[in-house]
């Protein structure tokens, strides 16, 4: 065990300061909720000087445009982004789940056309996985793709989809086998969102920004070559993709959070209560000392687990210990901010939203990406070998 | 003993929910919460119609002169419906004036509010207040037939609807509330917006803005407190109907909503939240209605049940929004899906009259003085 980054971890590092001092966009590019296509045409903008700059999804093989690099120097990437307050990237879904799984899964074509559009910025990616009736259990899902000569015919409805509005594919599960067991009949297709058939609803959100959608699909035509990886053989797909998305999220909620306390610690220096500075109440230096704690044990093991991808290659069923960890964390976090704060905090006036809208959004944390219920369920069973309840 | 509602206070609440039902589905609610001032005339008159806008005023005033068990069962149904409106606000208000001692103008202003002619409210928080008298700073200068006021207020419900405002401040050491007319000189009312959209709130600018003294000093402090303690049996009550429009919605989609070929309320994860659920809601009623009987008797012991009810309703109707909001999945992070109404609703009122926080260190107050 040695914590100290390794003279080349430190070396990547040093470039990646150089880069962002140079190439920041001079202007901070921030939504919180309020989102429009200016918001992201500057986010696809910034993907493309990171690209042009090779910090594009710098975890890729060289091979595919990448850097290659390791779990951990991905880890210190992002929290350098964060550290400089570096934008939001657009190319979350694609750079971190679409992309690795083209890499593994798809065949020449796909590789070629598919992955440096993601890498710069030209195609954002949605994933299309949840249903009215299938979120959950999401390999229930009944949108169905039937082949017709050089096609897929695409006929249902997904729902929850974020970023669909705004995004130029899709990765879309389809039932190819109604009459196989339902993990069985499940493909994965690569759709594109401008063809006839597809429409996109935005959904408010409980937030008040529209960042999910609702898609319907209606005789879609997609490209039998769009199909990734084989027939019927989605599912298996499916897991990694999810496994991923747990494990990804880690490192960039660690960076996030630590700013938010940041921000509360700062105002609680100058904001006071009953002629208290909040920061000199023994009640709300707990509550701040104690989500510190969380936090970093959060980030430590994170780490232990990039170490062990780094090891070992695949995220494993863990990542839903930490999945459960950050939102929940979130949750505890923005709940104690929201305690110190007092009243004033519930206004949209108080620092521009932002804790009513962090407030209001942490409570998705634990339903998106698979709810609570369902990662504990894969810790008892899948983990520590609990039998089965359903 | 008996812990239930009598007969006439039974039919005061059916009556209550048959009317809300009626006049203000959640249709309504969402139309006047997309409205510019969040109030609603049609329904602000039937309330008053109904007499609950003067429900605890004594009848010299046009009052009904029922009891605050009375008021908490009419609330909880207001809650139950998350009726928008400036209840809360002139309640508070009506309180204040009839604690006040002052004689003039309890008979000027009373029986306007009592028949729900008039709509007031309180300007009472301040950018550094905490519900605290102590911490009020709003300076208050004698002027030829009263004061003039100086100073800014926040979280002000409903000022731009409202006939008078009942401003809380400091003349020298002494505590005053003074009544201002909201069309006063050198008085800006602006917009705030919260995340509750039935409720309104407003951020107050006063610049010598010429008001009347309705108490002082150590009147001032008993008034501000007892209206306050009606204020929180009021929001109280309201969180119960909430809790219990949540809890009910809750388990109910858990009933119908499938998941893996079953009911997701098969799942003992499932279950046991809304076990949970329940737990806090049937805690939250009794600590709620004690709060409200032991309050109407003059009871040694209300101060405390009224800081129990408030901290322990605030947090119970917040963890039961969580599980509610939880158990419907994606459904329930939605605008569309009215749960995110009762969640904003439950946080204003976690917030107004003292936050748990505050209630609990007043709690401690009282043990250690005993
Ligand atoms: C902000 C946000 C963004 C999202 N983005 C996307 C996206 O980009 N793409 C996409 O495909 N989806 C997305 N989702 C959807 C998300 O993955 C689903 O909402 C989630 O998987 C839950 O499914 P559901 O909403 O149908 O709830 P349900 O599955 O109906 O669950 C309802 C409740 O039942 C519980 N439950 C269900 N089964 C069990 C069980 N076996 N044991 C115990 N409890 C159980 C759940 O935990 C939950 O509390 C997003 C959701 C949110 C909130």
């Amino acid at each position: 065990m040695d914590l100290n980054l390794t003279e080349s971890e430190l070396q990547f590092r040093g470039e990646l300061r150089a880069w962002l001092k140079e190439s920041l966009p001079k202007e901070p590019i921030v939504s919180m909720g309020r989102s429009d296509a200016d918001y992201w045409n500057k986010l696809r903008d910034w993907q493309n000087s990171l690209y042009e700059g090779g910090w594009a999804g710098i975890t890729w093989p060289k091979e595919f445009g990448g850097r290659g690099t390791t779990p951990i120097e991905a880890a210190i990437f992002i929290e350098e982004m964060a550290a400089f307050d570096a934008p939001e990237r657009v190319g979350v879904i694609g750079e971190g789940l679409v992309g690795p799984t083209i890499m593994a899964e798809g065949n020449d074509e796909q590789k070629e056309y598919f992955l440096p559009k993601i890498l710069d910025g030209s195609h954002i990616w949605c994933q299309g996985f949840s249903e009215p009736n299938s979120g959950s259990d999401v390999a229930s899902l009944a949108t169905k793709a039937v082949r017709e000569g050089d096609d897929f015919v695409v006929n249902g409805q997904k729902i929850w989809t974020s970023f669909a509005a705004v995004s130029d594919w899709c990765l879309l599960l389809v039932r190819t086998d109604k009459d196989a067991p339902k993990h069985k009949g499940i493909s994965a297709l690569l759709v594109d969102m401008k063809s006839e058939g597809v429409s996109v609803r935005p959904l408010k959100q409980m937030s008040g920004d529209s960042a999910f959608n609702e898609m319907f699909f209606t005789n879609v035509k997609v490209p039998a070559k769009n199909l990734i990886g084989a027939l019927n053989d989605g599912w298996r797909i499916t897991i990694t993709m999810l496994m991923n998305e747990r494990t990804n999220l880690g490192p960039a909620t660690y960076i996030q959070f630590k700013k938010a306390l940041a921000e509360l610690i700062e105002t609680m220096k100058h904001k006071s209560s009953g002629g208290k500075r909040l920061i000199d109440d023994p009640i709300n230096r707990q509550k701040i000392a104690q989500i510190q704690m969380e936090l970093e044990i959060f980030k430590l093991t994170s780490n232990r687990a990039l170490s062990k991808i780094t090891n070992n290659a695949v995220p494993g069923p863990e990542g839903s210990i930490l999945k459960i960890f950050w939102s929940e964390l979130n949750q505890r976090l923005v709940q104690a901010a929201m305690e110190i704060l007092g009243d004033e905090a519930q206004l949209q006036e108080f620092e521009n939203g932002a804790w009513a809208y962090r407030y209001l959004r942490s409570r998705g944390n634990t339903v998106e990406a698979g709810t609570s219920e369902i990662q504990r369920n894969i810790v008892a069973m899948r983990v520590l070998g609990l039998p089965r309840s359903y | 003993m008996n812990f239930d509602l009598n007969k006439t206070q039974q039919l005061l609440q059916e009556s209550a929910q048959t009317f809300f039902t009626r006049e203000c589905p959640i249709t309504k609610v969402r139309e006047i919460m997309e409205s510019e001032n969040g109030h609603d005339s049609a329904l602000w008159n039937g309330i008053a119609e109904q007499g609950w806008t003067g429900l605890t005023l004594p009848e010299e005033f046009d009052g009904l002169g029922l009891s605050y068990v009375d008021l908490a069962a009419v609330s909880e149904e207001m809650g139950r419906a998350c009726a928008p409106s400036a209840f809360l606000a002139t309640s508070w208000a009506s309180a204040l004036i009839a604690a006040s001692g002052n004689a003039d103008l309890k008979s000027k202003l009373l029986p306007d509010l009592a028949l729900g002619e008039s709509i007031a409210t309180v300007a009472l928080q301040e950018d550094g207040s905490n519900w605290d008298s102590f911490s009020i700073q709003m300076k208050a200068e004698s002027a030829d037939s009263g004061v003039t006021l100086t100073g800014t207020k926040r979280l002000v419900m409903d000022a731009a609807v409202a006939n008078a405002i009942l401003v809380v401040a400091r003349k020298g050491d002494d505590l005053i509330v003074a009544v201002v007319d909201p069309s006063a000189e050198g008085l800006e009312i602006t917009p705030t917006e919260g995340m509750d959209l039935t409720r309104r709130f407003y951020q107050l600018v006063f610049s010598n803005v010429a008001g009347e003294i309705l108490a002082s000093g150590e009147a001032a402090e008993n008034a501000l407190k007892q209206s306050i303690q009606t204020g929180i049996i009021i929001a109280c009550a309201d969180l119960l109907g909430g809790m219990d429009w949540v809890l009910k919605t809750t388990v109910e989609y858990a009933q119908s909503r499938q998941q893996f070929g079953k009911p997701i309320g098969s799942y003992q994860a499932v279950q046991h939240q809304c076990a949970d659920m329940l737990l806090l809601s049937e805690s939250s009623r009794s600590a709620a209605y004690y709060a409200a009987w032991a309050l109407n008797e003059g009871d040694d012991e209300a101060n405390q049940a009224i800081n129990i009810a408030k901290a322990y309703c605030s947090e119970a109707a917040r963890v039961i929004g969580n599980c509610g909001i939880q158990i419907h999945g994606g459904i329930g992070f939605t605008w569309e899906h009215d749960l995110h109404i009762y969640y904003k609703r439950a946080k204003s009122n976690e917030l107004i009259f003292g936050d748990p926080t505050h209630h609990r260190e007043k709690l401690a107050q009282l043990m250690v003085a005993e």
